[in-house]
């Protein structure tokens, strides 16, 4: 595959460049939240309830208000007058959905075992720890409700406002008796459900909060460890009634979210209020205990998946239903979070009919939104699961049953049966491909003599062909689905006068590499060292327009603004150009850096002339502005669809149930590369977030809602010990939706793995009779489904 | 994660530390490694009012051998186990096992001292001493006493150290015969689900995480000295366990992992 449809011609982009985030943070010289130096600041920290559902009857400080430093104790009621709202859900994904108050305290009920219910405000960190010990709260415990299918019956209504424990249920079947009709005259026809596991996300930089007011006018700064300081900025507006002008939002260096800091929390409220109250900064930085039950979580979901097939094993109908975990309360796009799965029940399939279901439900867990790939992990998933069930029905490999029902190529752009039009694709040589990286036919041989000479260490192949829907995303889409902001993104490209250049993104980083990226992108279109490109973001007084990170939308979408502001500026430049060497705008040609007439190469101005003449505005054309800069707001016209092909090896231990991932292959297609070490970065780090769900990861509750992996020893997030060398490889295949032919890879690996891994790992055990292992397929999971399967040694 | 306040002293001999354990008693904890007792503190679950930091008490470092006997200073850390020649050449299970314990970072601070009082079943150190015969030096104000390894454990988190003891020097045997370690974890940070130690070709069998202190598997012992096989021998491993239930594993689960791993234990020690 050759990336000829590149844009690009500055010998820039495209090419493999280091981080110029990284010096600065392997230094230390970056700064995060926990190492702003606020002098006189006051430290919070929250009393949780350790009760997954109980009555508050009363709280008693007194205690807690004898420690040496406690400044004061608040519990929910004291401030429950200072919430202009209860904390935002921006997705009500129906009109008639349930929303229970969520007050940043809990008042009367705390509906989840970490739900804080009063604060303790100390003049250090540690003080503040010791005066939670001694508040004491009276709890009436009362039954939680702990499993989604409990919670969906009824039995037990948390939300009594509510009446039930459903949220809403979101149905999509544009064809009702197409669906019907298929799975009528289906020849093969395949039911699975799937349980995925919550998840914790587990940023190195757990969460943390700092607010800093200015007593004189009103002014208030909010520093907060999160993904959208420029959605934060109106929601806490909104929440606190705080007047927006007045309120300024920073996110330091932030150290990692995968979707956990998409969020409006309680903390950033109660320290907007405290510092109001008090009169100082009041901070807060999050332990990693807290950052288990206080921070959302991801997943947890419960799926059936059911495919019709001709006698080919061609798909002729997809249908699924979802039973979805929203935790206690609604958070800011937890609704949504199944809607942006709902669309890709049938992957990269060529599908005539399809319908998809969901009901969601309050659990007395913590809740539940956007966790890397959101709703795609789900989705794909399910689909790549079944397709395999599908191969052994049918009788095929399972690279044929897949290559028999992808979307043909020629088909591009496909209207997809769930209404979407996916922009552009070619998945074929994806899977060709991984096939060669892990060597398939050989592997297969070595499984089969395995088999053959009784060993009992299994090998198991898997295959996870994916497509996902990101950059989000079109504005008009997003009110279809009733969500309650838009999709566009910002960009400002400001020339300096010695031709340094500014550029300022309203998409802000937490990790992904923006600054890099994005001075690529300017420096390879405008000519100048990368180095000489500062990026400016997450500061919403430096940067006041972004819709932020989230759904692999950044390049996509905020970069797309950045291309068409370099455009503008390009195109003032030239004027200035044209201007300066008495000639015809559209006779200049601007490459390397220099403006030259054609046909007359001797007459020629560099940039910085340009740049410095625009400074200086001695002799710009008539009615020009001075300076060179312009600013674009862009709305993408659809999402992005990158796809591609993953390959697990695994071996599976039949005596321990122990299973090793042996081999990786990954060839993915996100259209034109901008910087190809970033991209392979988002993929190592994506697989591997992947493969934890299928072998490692799992928030685990106990009957009574405890959480039983509230720390780092006992929630398994891999290390690099448990990482083996990937083989990646891409196909370029651009986008059309936007001029640089791009589309998302930052939840890629994480969509497309945790299939791969667990199709290895049942197809290893198949001879045995195993067709399904519930996630994650820990040693003795593995273990015990041998055991059930008569199958062990 | 914030502990509570604590005193801190810094003992920079056995008397000294010893003086500090005296004068304030079970409300003291000594520090070594720090790599269980500092997140215990931090979770608060362990809230000892006076810190006794042994860290520079220089005459508690140190491996020699004399004879048949290698002596290992408590303060000795995993990581200089791991790396030492002459260990490699004396007592390579004891090495090997040190380079599989937690991580690097744990394995720089950590000290085999510390990881033997701990007293924890879920560690490897404790059963490696115990399968290799080790003694453990003990001084206290009324002067110092020798303890076997068998007779050191006595509950979970629990030996015959009194509060007022340190723990100075483990001494095991010159062991060059056939061993193995079989640790099985899902992550190489994390403690053993169930490990199985080897030593001198299974005269010396132990156990991690399968009851609440490391243990010998007297059963294994018994069999491999009366001629069995290592499988018939690993038939045994679970006798007399009490193995805990946990997130990872029920007893059940343990005492299966108990029985392979012995067995592959034994073959890889040359059984």
């Amino acid at each position: 595959m050759t990336d000829t449809m590149s844009p690009f011609a500055g010998g820039i982009v495209g090419t493999p460049r280091l981080r110029k985030e990284d010096p600065p943070l392997l230094t230390g010289e970056s700064k995060f939240i926990d190492d702003l130096q606020l002098p006189g600041a006051l430290w919070i920290s929250l009393v949780r309830s350790p009760h997954a559902h109980a009555r508050i009857d009363a709280i008693d400080a007194s205690a807690a208000l004898a420690v040496d430093g406690v400044v004061a104790v608040y519990t929910g009621a004291d401030l429950e007058g200072d919430w202009a709202g209860p904390l935002p859900c921006a997705w009500p994904v129906t009109d008639d959905m349930k929303n229970p108050a969520h007050l940043p305290l809990a008042v009367g009920k705390a509906n989840f075992a970490g739900d804080a219910v009063a604060v303790v405000v100390a003049t250090s960190r540690y003080a503040a720890a010791d005066g939670v010990e001694g508040v004491v709260v009276d709890y009436e415990p009362l039954e939680a409700v702990v499993d989604v299918r409990d919670a969906a019956s009824d039995r037990l209504v948390i939300h009594e406002d509510c009446g039930t424990n459903v949220a809403y249920d979101w149905e999509l079947t544009p064809d009702p008796d197409g669906v019907a009709a298929a799975f009528q005259d289906a020849v093969h026809h395949v039911t699975e459900t799937y349980v995925h596991q919550r998840l914790i996300p587990a940023p190195m930089e757990t969460r943390g909060v700092a607010v800093v007011p200015a007593p004189h006018n009103g002014d208030m700064t909010l520093y907060s460890s999160t993904q959208i300081p420029h959605v934060l900025k109106v929601m806490a507006s909104l929440t606190l009634g705080v007047p927006e002008q007045k309120l300024r939002v920073v996110a330091p260096s932030v150290g990692g979210g995968f979707g956990c800091k998409l969020n409006v929390y309680a903390e950033e409220l109660v320290c907007m209020t405290l510092a109001n109250r008090h009169g100082v900064p009041v901070r807060w930085t999050e332990t990693r205990t807290e950052a288990s039950t206080a921070t959302i979580q991801g997943r947890a979901q419960r799926q059936t998946i059911e495919l019709a097939a001709d006698a080919d094993g061609k798909l002729t109908g997809v249908r699924a239903t979802l039973l979805a975990d929203m935790g206690a309360y609604l958070q800011l796009v937890g609704p949504g979070v199944p809607l942006l799965g709902a669309f890709l029940y049938h992957g990269l399939y060529d599908v005539p009919v399809y319908s998809f279901t969901c009901r969601s439900v309050f659990t007395n867990l913590t809740p539940t939104d956007a966790y890397r790939g959101a709703g795609r992990p789900e989705a794909t998933y399910a689909i790549e699961r079944a397709m395999d069930s599908l191969a052994v029905a049918v009788g095929v490999g399972q690279d044929e049953i897949r290559s028999r029902n992808f979307i043909p190529t020629e088909k591009f752009p496909y209207d997809s049966p769930a209404g979407l039009i996916f922009d552009s694709g070619n998945y074929q040589p994806t899977l060709d491909r991984a096939k060669e990286l892990v060597d398939w036919d050989g592997r297969r041989a070595e499984q089969a003599e395995r088999r053959a000479t009784g060993s009992t260490m299994h090998l198991g192949l898997g295959i996870s062909s994916y497509v996902e829907m990101c950059g989000l995303a079109p504005s008009r889409t997003l009110a279809a689905l009733n969500y309650g902001a838009g999709g566009w993104e910002s960009a400002t490209v400001r020339i300096l006068p010695t031709c340094k250049v500014q550029v300022v993104t309203g998409a802000t980083p937490h990790g992904q590499g923006h600054e890099t990226s994005w001075s690529m992108i300017v420096a390879d279109r405008l000519g100048v060292d990368p180095d000489d490109v500062e990026v400016l973001h997450s500061d919403t007084a430096i940067s006041p327009l972004g819709m932020d990170t989230y759904g692999s939308r950044s390049l996509s979408v905020g970069g797309t603004a950045l291309w068409m502001a370099t455009d503008k500026v390009v195109e003032k430049a030239r004027a200035i150009a044209a201007h300066m060497l008495e000639a015809s705008a559209e006779d200049l040609e601007f490459a390397g850096g220099t403006f030259t007439v054609k046909g007359s190469p001797d007459k020629e101005v560099p940039l910085a002339g340009v740049a410095f003449g625009a400074f200086t505005a001695h002799d710009l054309p008539d009615g020009m502005e001075p300076n060179l800069e312009a600013q674009v707001t862009w709305d993408p016209g659809n999402f992005v669809f990158p796809f591609g092909t993953h390959i697990a090896v695994v071996e599976v231990d039949e005596e321990t149930g122990a299973v090793e991932l042996v081999d990786y292959a990954a060839v993915d297609d996100c259209g034109n590369q901008i910087n190809p070490m970033i991209v392979e970065g988002q993929l190592h780090g994506g697989i591997v977030q992947g493969v934890a769900q299928a072998l490692w990861e799992e928030a685990i509750y106990d009957a009574d809602g405890q959480l039983r992996s509230a720390n780092l020893a006992d929630y398994l997030v891999p290390s690099a010990a448990e990482c083996i060398d990937m083989k990646l490889d891409h196909t370029v295949t651009p986008s059309p939706t936007n001029p640089m032919g791009v589309k998302g890879i930052g939840e890629a690996g994480t969509i497309a793995s945790t299939p791969a891994v667990m199709n290895a790992v049942v197809d290893a055990l198949r001879p045995m009779g195993i067709t399904d292992v519930r996630m994650p397929a820990s040693p003795m999971t593995v273990r015990r489904a041998i055991e059930a399967a008569g199958g062990a040694s | 994660m914030i502990p509570a306040a604590v005193d801190y002293v810094r003992a920079d001999s056995v008397e000294a530390a010893i003086a500090a354990l005296v004068e304030h008693g079970d409300e003291a904890k000594l520090l070594a490694g720090g790599q269980s007792l500092l997140p215990l503190m931090r979770l608060r679950l362990a809230t000892p009012t006076v810190l006794v930091d042994v860290g520079r008490a220089t005459d508690l470092a140190g491996i020699s051998v004399e004879g048949d006997t290698v002596s290992i200073g408590a303060l000795t850390t995993h990581s200089t186990l791991e790396h030492s020649a002459e260990l490699a050449v004396a007592c390579p299970l004891l090495a090997h096992v040190a380079s599989v314990v937690g991580d690097p970072a744990v394995r720089h601070r950590g000290t085999l001292g510390g990881s033997v009082a701990h007293a924890d079943p879920a560690s490897d150190l404790p059963a490696a001493v115990l399968a290799l015969g080790g003694t453990l030096v003990v001084a206290g104000p009324g002067g110092t006493r020798e303890v076997a390894a068998t007779d050191f454990f006595t509950g979970f988190l629990e030996s015959v150290l009194g509060v007022d003891e340190v723990l100075t020097e483990v001494r095991v045997p010159v062991s060059t015969g056939g061993w193995a370690y079989q640790k099985f974890n899902r992550r190489a940070q994390d403690w053993a689900i169930v490990g199985v130690v080897v030593a001198e070709g299974g005269a010396g069998v132990s156990l991690v995480n399968m009851a609440s202190t490391p243990m010998r598997a007297t059963a294994v012992e018994a069999a491999v000295a009366g001629g069995a096989s290592a499988t018939d021998a690993a038939a045994g491993a679970a006798d007399g366990t009490e193995p805990p239930t946990d997130n990872q594993a029920d007893g059940a689960y343990r005492e299966h992992l108990a029985r392979v791993l012995t067995a592959r234990a034994l073959t890889a020690a040359g059984r």
